[in-house]
């Protein structure tokens, strides 16, 4: 059940332009910049964001897909298990600069297995994150770079980042379960 | 001492009896039976209430494996013939598979002092065809015969020599008992764990053909035209079989055979579970051969029924299946398997049942018993058709639990055991 | 799609889903194989006891670099070295192993059916890495990985699968594994190496190798056993070569130009294969291998996953 609207598609559009502007000036350009999206909309968001900079600065900014599957701390908690979908970064992560993208924000465990899985690929020189919605309740010391709204939640409700790619539209809700 | 078995339906089908009716048993043979049995005769007499029940003639198998003398952690004649009592059988013909084996006068002796100090039912030891069963030399069969040995057989090991087998014919044939064949050409089907078919080819397992039978009751049936002598198929388990066993009785050679309940239920289906309590030889073959089987049951072609009874520990019958030993125990599910399996669903009919269980047997091997006449034994069994009861290893009398019937749900059951006039087991 | 099972013990009782499933995790997992650190920490603190009964060298490597790839403990328990060769049963084997509690037990043993009786025995997952004649699953999943990466599918694909296969488990599993899938099998050999009532299986039986791989996409041949001329089965190991032995010149002459060319190994060149086709462009029997860990990774990971999601269920909760 949709219990409200958080973003729409034009106050989303302009969250991510911000969030490629803050970006391009924290690290001076993007030159040895690199995206790695969370599967799997955070790999849509990192293709956006990779787009708007090249539309801006004119530097097309790799974009790798990861899958945490692997290094989660709950496998076996969830009663389906993930499905293994694959790590995909077309380039070498030594040394550089990666943006790590996601939609949302909570616990910070997905943060922290993304960690995990990246750093044992290579040792980049820094790891940013970048997430479009942080609902807040971490458990872990984590903390984003780059945030396209912060939205105070409570943690039975779920926040939804709906996107033209997979859902059809832009928007985000916060969604409640049913009453049982 | 007096025995009155009242008011059941008594099928005694070597008398062609199937009629409500009570039997007087005096002195442990059967006094008179009938609907009206005069107050005096029955003055003083225990009555036993059979209403509902089936009296017959103590059911005979002629096929079991007591294991004693040496393999007594499997089956003694103690657990053994209790186990036979408890399913409704009232004699036993035990094979010659022991340790040492039954070739001399002096194991048969032991045998059947062990049946008289400790049995619960009538023990018939059945001696060996070869010494040691070796196949190679005839055991002293005329001692063995005047021991009380009632046939000659290698169960578990065939005679491959046919000129041996064919001397062990001519040989007993003046003792007027018949030698047993268990019908195997070892040649076809050493090595192998079940039947070859479609199942073998799934579960990758070693088969044996039917033809390994087939060829075998061939060679028996004509030694036993060449000899004259009585030849007795044990297990027999092919529609190939029934087919060579049918044509030779049409042409008048003494040929006899009998099946198993197993083989007379199960098909080689049962064996996709790996579960060594399917393994027995012959093995469970398919339908085709279960349905000529009890054809075969009901027009005759096989005489009798006889369970096979194979005790094994656990140990043996649990481990990795082509390693597992062969066999199974019969004796205290044979009863309600058929009764539910076959006359339930109306494929043989109460009275031809229990003729293949007790008069064709007695007949075979000229075993006292096998009829409620006056003046016979007083061997009876009492059946209960319609008790239900779901089939419980762990509630055996045998020492031994490998029984591929555990948890079958049947209707139907023995419900007293009756040897010579005493009550050796109720339900 | 989940995964259930407790147990991978055969293809024949896997539906379809489950097959696909195993191979997408596989192809999705192959990937680790080629990094510079070839290490998730996915089974950390989970143990894999390899308990193989038989000599096998390559199916308990692939299983145990699966396992450390997976940074599971991974424990080799074989005939040589433990009590296994002093009469001790498989059931008290595993008994004794399930007493010091490990997650899966992968088993190697020449009874047929001995992977299912360890099952029943053993609460933890038993993974069945080749039984007597019965099945081989994993090999048939790196088969089927194998073919569907050269071939881009599986459904409607023919494949020929030449040799023993009366007493092949990698042909049982494979014939079953490539019906569900809606892929043709033809198999072929002298009548005494194809077991009775092969076509109740769902296959072609062809008693002519020209004719078995005419027109099909790939070709299988098995490993011939040096035991089988002893049991009567052939007459001789130079006539097998002669009749079923595939060479070159077979192949340009029978054998479509994209064939593939498939072995589970290890080859008898010169008997089953010539050189120059093991070792030559058809060939896809090195991928094979390299497949084959990524499977049995792909096994690991599903069956570790099954069993914890059956004793977690009560923490379940609000996930990352």
């Amino acid at each position: 059940m949709i219990k409200a609207q958080v973003l729409d598609d034009a106050a989303l559009d302009r969250a991510l332009t911000r969030i490629s502007h803050e970006i391009l000036e924290k690290n001076g350009g993007a030159a040895n910049l690199a995206f790695v999206g969370l599967r799997t909309r955070g790999v849509t968001l990192a293709e956006r964001l990779a787009d708007r900079i090249a539309a801006i600065d004119g530097t097309k900014v790799p974009v790798g897909t990861l899958d945490i599957t692997l290094y989660r701390d709950d496998l076996g908690l969830k009663e389906d298990q993930p499905m293994v979908r694959g790590t995909d970064i077309p380039f070498p992560v030594k040394g550089k600069t990666i943006v790590l993208v996601d939609d949302v924000l909570f616990t910070g465990r997905t943060i922290r297995a993304a960690l995990d899985a990246l750093i044992d690929l290579g040792r980049p020189k820094m790891i940013q994150l970048a997430i479009l919605i942080d609902r807040g309740h971490r458990e872990l010391p984590i903390r984003p770079d780059y945030v396209g709204k912060n939205l105070p939640t409570s943690r039975r409700e779920s926040v939804a980042v709906r996107l033209r790619e997979h859902d059809g539209e832009d928007r985000v809700v916060i969604e409640e379960p049913e009453e049982a | 001492m007096k025995l009155l078995i009242r008011n059941g339906r008594v099928i005694d089908p070597a008398n062609g009896v199937d009629a409500v009716q009570d039997v007087l048993v005096q002195d442990g043979l059967i006094a008179q039976t009938g609907r009206h049995i005069e107050r005096a005769a029955r003055e003083g007499a225990e009555v036993l209430d059979a209403t509902g029940k089936v009296v017959c003639p103590g059911l005979i198998d002629i096929h079991v494996h007591l294991r004693e003398p040496g393999y007594e952690y499997k089956e003694t004649v103690q657990t053994g013939t209790r186990a036979a009592a408890a399913g409704g059988f009232t004699a036993v013909c035990c094979m010659a598979n022991t340790e040492p084996v039954n070739d001399t006068r002096a194991v048969t002796d032991y045998i059947l002092a062990k049946a008289r100090a400790e049995g619960a039912v009538r023990v018939y030891p059945i001696g060996a065809v070869t010494r040691g069963l070796g196949g190679k030399e005839l055991a002293e069969l005329a001692e063995l015969a005047e021991a009380g040995c009632v046939a000659f057989s290698d169960d578990g090991k065939p005679v491959m020599n046919a000129e041996l087998y064919r001397r062990a014919m001519e040989y007993t044939l003046p003792f007027g008992c018949p030698v047993i064949s268990h019908a195997e050409d070892t040649t076809l089907s050493h090595g192998a764990c079940m039947n070859e078919g479609v199942v073998s080819t799934a579960l990758g397992l070693k088969g044996a053909p039917a033809a390994a039978e087939d060829t075998m009751v061939a060679r028996d049936i004509q030694l036993a035209e060449l000899t004259g002598a009585h030849v007795h198929i044990a297990h027999l388990s092919s529609a190939g079989a029934v087919r060579l066993v049918r044509d030779a009785k049409s042409r008048g050679v003494r040929v006899t055979a009998e099946a198993t309940p197993h083989h007379l239920v199960l098909t080689d289906e049962a064996v996709r579970g790996y579960d060594p309590n399917t393994k027995m030889n012959p093995p469970l073959r398919t339908r085709q051969d279960v349905d000529a089987l009890v054809g075969a049951l009901a027009d005759g072609t096989i005489d009798c029924v006889a369970t096979d009874h194979a005790p094994h520990a656990s140990s043996e019958k649990e481990g990795e299946y082509d390693r597992a030993a062969f066999g199974v125990i019969g004796l205290e599910t044979a009863v309600s398997v058929l009764l539910d399996r076959l006359v339930r669903p109306g494929v043989i009919d109460l009275p031809t049942l229990i003729a293949r269980m007790s008069s064709a047997p007695a007949r075979l091997l000229n075993l006292p018993g096998g009829t409620l006449a006056a003046g016979a034994p007083a061997d009876i069994t009492i059946v209960d058709p319609d008790r239900e009861l779901t089939i419980d290893p762990s509630a055996f009398r045998s020492r031994s639990r490998n029984t591929p019937f555990g948890g079958f749900e049947a209707v139907g059951a023995p419900v007293a055991t009756i040897v010579g006039g005493r009550i050796m087991w109720r339900a | 799609m989940a995964w259930k099972r407790k147990d991978l013990l055969t293809i024949r009782e896997l539906d379809p889903a489950e097959i696909t499933l195993l191979i997408d995790t596989a192809a999705s997992l192959r990937e680790i194989g080629t990094r510079e650190i070839k290490k998730v920490p996915t089974l950390r603190g989970k143990t894999i006891v390899n308990l193989f009964y038989e000599p096998s060298t390559r199916t308990r490597t692939s299983f145990e670099i699966a396992g450390k790839w997976l940074s599971a403990d991974v424990v080799n328990f074989s005939a040589s070295t433990s009590s296994i060769g002093k009469g001790e049963t498989l059931l008290d084997t595993a008994r004794n192993i399930e007493a010091m509690s490990p997650d899966v037990v992968v088993v190697r043993h020449s009874s047929s059916g001995a992977a299912e009786l360890l099952a029943r025995s053993l609460k933890c997952g038993v993974v069945n890495a080749g039984d007597g004649a019965h099945e081989h699953p994993t090999q048939a999943l790196l088969d089927l990985l194998t073919i569907r990466e050269r071939k881009g599918h599986l459904e409607g694909l023919h494949v020929a699968i030449v040799g023993d296969i009366a007493h092949s488990r990698v042909a049982r599993s494979n014939i079953y594994g490539m019906r569900k899938l809606g892929m043709t099998v033809t198999v072929a050999g002298p009548p005494t190496l194809i077991p009775p009532h092969a076509q109740e299986l769902g296959v072609k039986v062809s008693h002519r190798l020209e004719d078995a791989i005419r027109d099909v996409d790939v070709i299988m041949m098995l490993r011939l056993q040096q035991e089988r001329m002893s049991a009567g089965l052939i007459p001789s190991l130079r006539e097998y070569a002669r009749y079923w032995g595939l060479t070159l010149d077979k192949l340009h002459a029978s054998a479509r130009s994209d064939v593939l060319i498939m072995h589970p190994g290890p080859v008898n060149r010169g008997i089953e294969l010539s050189p120059e086709v093991a070792d030559g462009p058809y060939s896809v029997i090195l991928e094979q291998a390299a497949n084959g860990v990524a499977v049995r990774m792909a096994v690991l990971f599903l069956l570790a996953g099954a069993m914890a999601s059956q004793d977690g269920q009560a923490e379940r909760g609000h996930g990352l």
